[in-house]
């Protein structure tokens, strides 16, 4: 079994607010980030795939396709959007970190054909980040 | 859905490699330049994992917040800007990093009950980094 690592970067902004919770509620527990005008990051992401290595083209996957479902699932709907407002999983779901690590994953694990997702990280700053492993 | 939550921290602190329970000439061969009588310093990159399941009212493993304060209270309050061979700590242990790593391990998997600790990663230099993540800890 062989890992290979893709790394993108995308930028987007975000807020953080529970409907269900009080106002109060929300600023206490999402202190700046409840700010409901957003606010940004340059996200790195981090897409770990495994696999054997296939005997003819020596590759765990072809680092090309990769590339392009990343771009089609990930980058062309992250990149430059609000979050909130543009990316239908996050009508629902708040844009945390950790749950765009679990939507980036929902989004290439059925893309990805020769070789098995295996991680997903999510950098918000090069301080915090997130690894997701498809565990329910 | 679990998730795995990384945050990074930063200390400087100094130590000096030095077992009582070797010669000198000993802890020179075996410690080489980090033997040097008056100690040395690094800034020591921490970082530390928490799992959990992400809470679906929040969306988050544990509020960063909290982790931060606790870190901040607990390690960086301790260790920060300090000769770590003078420190309760390391009274007994040489303040390698990988006994710094077990101690902040412990210290983190004490007191810090809102998410599981995973590990705790330090990196002494650009080159050289260790993790701890629980365990039989000492041979």
């Amino acid at each position: 079994m062989v890992y290979l690592t893709r790394k993108a970067e995308f930028s987007a902004s975000h807020y953080y607010h529970n409907p269900s919770f009080s106002q109060t509620e929300n600023e206490r527990i999402f202190g700046k980030c409840n700010n409901p005008n957003g606010h940004g990051h340059n996200y790195t992401l981090e897409v770990t795939v495994k696999g054997g290595v296939d005997p003819k083209s020596g590759f765990v996957v072809d680092l090309k396709q990769l590339k392009e479902i990343m771009n089609s699932e990930v980058l062309e709907v992250l990149d430059h959007r609000f979050l909130n407002k543009e990316v239908p999983e996050f009508a629902s779901k708040i844009p945390t970190t950790e749950n765009i690590a679990i939507v980036i994953w929902e989004r290439l694990a059925p893309k990805l054909k020769a070789a098995q997702l295996h991680c997903v990280r999510v950098y918000e700053t090069p301080d915090l980040f997130v690894d997701f492993y498809g565990e329910k | 859905m679990k998730a795995h939550l990384t945050r990074r921290y930063m200390i400087s602190a100094s130590h000096r490699l030095h077992s009582d329970e070797m010669s000198n000439e000993e802890n020179r061969t075996i410690y080489g330049k980090c033997n040097n009588p008056y100690g040395h310093g690094h800034n020591y990159m921490i970082e530390v994992t928490v799992s959990g399941p992400v809470n679906e009212q929040t969306g988050m493993v544990c509020n960063i917040v909290t982790l931060d304060d606790f870190v901040l209270q607990n390690v960086i309050e301790r260790y920060d800007h300090q000769n770590l061979n003078l420190l309760a700590d390391f009274k007994k242990d040489v303040p390698t990093t990988e006994n710094l790593c077990i101690a902040i391990y412990e210290i983190v998997k004490r007191g810090f009950r809102e998410a599981h600790l995973e590990k705790v990663r330090i990196e002494e230099t650009m080159m050289n980094s260790f993790e701890y993540a629980g365990g039989a800890e000492r041979s």
